[in-house]
């Protein structure tokens, strides 16, 4: 029998294991609408694009499966373009299909045309136009290939209107081979030697994991190395939750907001271990002083991350789960070393700097303090929750004092940095795990760049918490600017702005606000308590910064502190 | 350092701009770009001359390779290899300068391709320097137009069996 596109699409989409679409109709996409509606797959209607994408990016981080997005042509395509970069700079397997005006006004300025495959060339791993409804369903097995093997991340599918309406037998290809695309995921066994032997010489070894970890399920395997052989363990935004964040070996994230113990470590180390890690500008600063005594084993999955920025002794392609695994082994057969005695006056040290420079807040009478509310919603959901955040100060805090405990418990735009995040995808994380308490940690300023998903979460009757923490500024760009422009504070002051306890009742969910210190407590236990969409507004001190800080371009060891 | 790749991709919609995407958007080099059809029609080589430091070109190299539709990435400037550009030239050529504009193309073995009573059309082929010396040469007398190939290359055949 054949098959319209859209009813091939559907069947493919089931058949890739799909149970969920975050999108938004249009025009162009009224055929696969039409069909998704009989199919078994939710949809979840969000009210912009964008949030779909992160809702999707989200989804995707909580369950390990590709997330996807169904929006129509012209505006319905563009305005995915933010949410795809982030994933693409997070490489999340995320699958978006767009409308497309009929293969026939393709090229003519139609209504609601636009070239989204040139437009988000540089942002997806690949992407296609699909001109022939013969070639639907092998498109969607290459797709949903593409987004979650090697290095995960975005694959578009732009979809013209008359593809969808044309029909053709449809017969789903089973097994997919790529002859141009052929990831390696077993690691080089003479790499490992090289890696383990340098490891055996090394007395001051760092492990530097990144997003890579939770990629590739190493979380076990990187806990398992560093244990075994004793070596204190640092990690990127994206690698937060990849190592237990209570850990005697734990040192904290690294970088420009890393802790003083994670940036001296891995400046003074001998051996820095990057594990799924790609040495962004946020992590390296001035890169020449960067782990500058330092050899370094640098395992990805991906080629072009090694030799990137810093040049690497043992590069290793491969999955970090399998390396790391191998690693292991290796290790065990040197039943001579004593790692614990080995690395003592190291271990010792690192130990050293931590004390002396612990992530740290001055307290002030009467005033919230950001950390102190990410310190309370730590403690009061005993490190349990999934967190988003949005991007800026309250991604900073949120990274620093809620000691993440297990992977996949972080969601954050950390690639591209993308204000308006956190809520979407606190949305995209509650669907994957309804269970679990899910809290977006937001600043005043990126909350609103996303609210109108309230009705989304509303509708969908998800208990999402929203930890707004109002300076009416937006503070990182303001301590920039008190720092470094002479506190001028061009364009950073959000006084006018609404009432969050007002606006969380307008659209049916439930407001709390908490004005003094001894309110923060009970506001955290009603919201956790409360079954439904809670916004949690904290008044915090206006003028509070994120410590440490290492100045755009510095050498991390030179941070500003408390 | 100049290098010169031969690079195989999928003769499909697109690819182009992907390849010369990743370039212009990571700001790489392109100092000229050949692309046609291999014997087999669904693979097209593209010949691509490029300059950069060593850390560049091994990033150029390992991009080339991630992009989804490229087939395999040869920098054929490695080792011994065999360039060739084709140029076509229109040269003003009147009076005593016909004759002039005659022996140089004989000199760098090239042809007349087009001849009006004020103009010579000479092809011409060769690598990169010898192109550049004829363009050199011509100048003075007078170049109206210049169309040239861009360089593909070949590593040269093992000449030990």
């Amino acid at each position: 029998m054949k098959l319209t596109g859209a009813q091939i699409l559907i069947e493919c989409l089931k058949k890739e294991g799909v149970d969920l679409i975050f999108g938004f109709p249009g025009g162009a996409v009224i055929d696969i609408y039409d069909e998704l509606m009989k199919s078994s797959i939710r949809h979840v209607l969000v009210r912009h694009e964008q949030a779909a994408v992160h809702a999707a990016d989200a989804y995707a981080r909580v369950t390990g499966k590709v997330g996807v997005v169904l929006v129509t042509s012209g505006p319905g395509a563009t305005n995915t373009v933010t949410g795809i970069a982030s994933a693409y700079g997070d490489s999340i397997p995320v699958v978006v299909m767009t409308g497309q005006v009929p293969t026939k006004l393709i090229g003519n300025d139609a209504f609601q045309e636009v070239d989204i495959v040139g437009i988000t060339r540089p942002c997806t791993k690949h992407n296609y136009l699909v001109k022939s409804v013969k070639d639907v369903a092998q498109t969607v097995k290459e797709a949903f290939h593409l987004a979650r093997s090697g290095r995960p991340g975005p694959v578009l599918m732009d979809l013209p209107k008359d593809v969808m309406v044309d029909r053709t037998e449809f017969k789903y290809p089973e097994a997919i081979k790529m002859r141009t695309y052929n990831p390696t995921y077993e690691a080089h066994v003479g790499q490992i030697e090289k890696a383990g032997k340098l490891i055996v010489q090394s007395s001051r070894p760092v492990l530097y994991a990144g997003g890579g970890i939770i990629a590739s399920n190493a979380a076990e395997e990187l806990t398992e190395l560093a244990t075994l052989a004793q070596i204190p363990t640092t990690a990127t935004l994206m690698g937060l939750g990849g190592f237990p964040g209570t850990h005697p070996l734990w040192m904290g994230m690294l970088g420009m907001h890393g802790t003083y113990c994670s940036n001296m470590a891995v400046a003074n180390c001998d051996l820095l271990i990057a594990v799924g890690a790609r040495f962004d500008d946020r992590v390296t600063g001035k890169l020449d002083a960067f782990a500058s005594h330092a050899k370094i084993i640098h395992i990805d999955i991906d080629p072009t991350s090694i030799s990137k920025n810093v040049r690497v002794d043992v590069p290793i392609v491969a999955d970090c789960k399998n390396a790391l695994g191998k690693l292991v082994t290796f290790l065990k057969r040197e039943k001579d070393i004593n790692w614990k005695e080995k690395h003592e006056e190291w271990l010792a040290q690192v130990r050293d700097w931590d004390k002396k420079h612990p992530l740290s807040y001055k307290e002030e009478k009467g005033v919230i303090k950001p950390q102190y509310v990410v310190e309370k919603l730590y403690e009061l959901t005993k490190g349990k929750a999934i967190i988003t955040t949005e991007v800026g100060q309250n991604q900073m805090w949120a990274a620093q004092f809620y000691k993440f405990a297990e992977p996949r418990s972080l969601m954050t735009s950390g690639g591209l940095g993308v204000m308006g995040y956190g809520f979407p995808a606190a949305i995209g994380a509650q669907l994957a795990a309804p269970d679990r308490i899910v809290i977006d940690i937001a600043g005043d300023g990126s909350i609103q760049m996303n609210i109108q998903e309230m009705a989304t979460a509303m509708e969908q009757r998800l208990p999402v918490k929203i930890a707004i923490l109002n300076n009416q500024y937006l503070g990182m760009v303001r301590q920039w600017q008190e720092l470094f422009y002479g506190k001028r504070y061009a364009a950073t002051s959000l006084a006018t702005a609404p009432d969050f306890v007002k606006l969380a009742e307008a659209y049916g969910a439930v407001g709390l606000r908490a004005t003094k210190p001894e309110e923060v407590v009970p506001v955290i236990k009603k919201a956790l308590k409360t079954p439904n969409l809670v916004i949690m507004e904290f008044v915090i001190a206006h003028e509070e910064k994120v410590y440490p800080m290492v100045p755009a371009g510095k050498a991390t060891t030179e941070m500003l502190l408390v | 350092m100049k290098h010169t790749y031969s690079v195989l991709v999928e003769n499909k919609p697109g690819v182009l701009s992907r390849v010369a995407g990743l370039f212009s958007g990571r700001g790489f080099n392109i100092e000229s770009l050949c692309v046609a059809e291999t014997l087999d029609p669904e693979l097209s080589l593209m010949t691509l001359v490029t300059r950069g430091d060593e850390q560049i070109i091994e990033q150029i190299n390992k991009q080339l390779n991630k992009l989804i539709n490229v087939l395999k990435v040869v920098d054929v400037s490695e080792g011994d290899f065999v360039e060739r550009e084709m140029v076509l030239v229109k040269v003003k050529a009147e009076g005593n300068t016909r004759a002039e504009v005659l022996r140089m193309t004989d000199i760098f073995r090239g042809k007349i391709v087009d001849v009006s009573p004020k103009e010579y059309t000479i092809e011409l082929t060769g690598d990169e320097k010898k192109v550049r010396a004829v363009l050199e040469l011509l100048r003075p007398l007078g170049i109206k137009e210049v169309a040239r190939t861009g360089t593909i290359a070949m590593i040269r055949s093992k000449k030990t069996p």
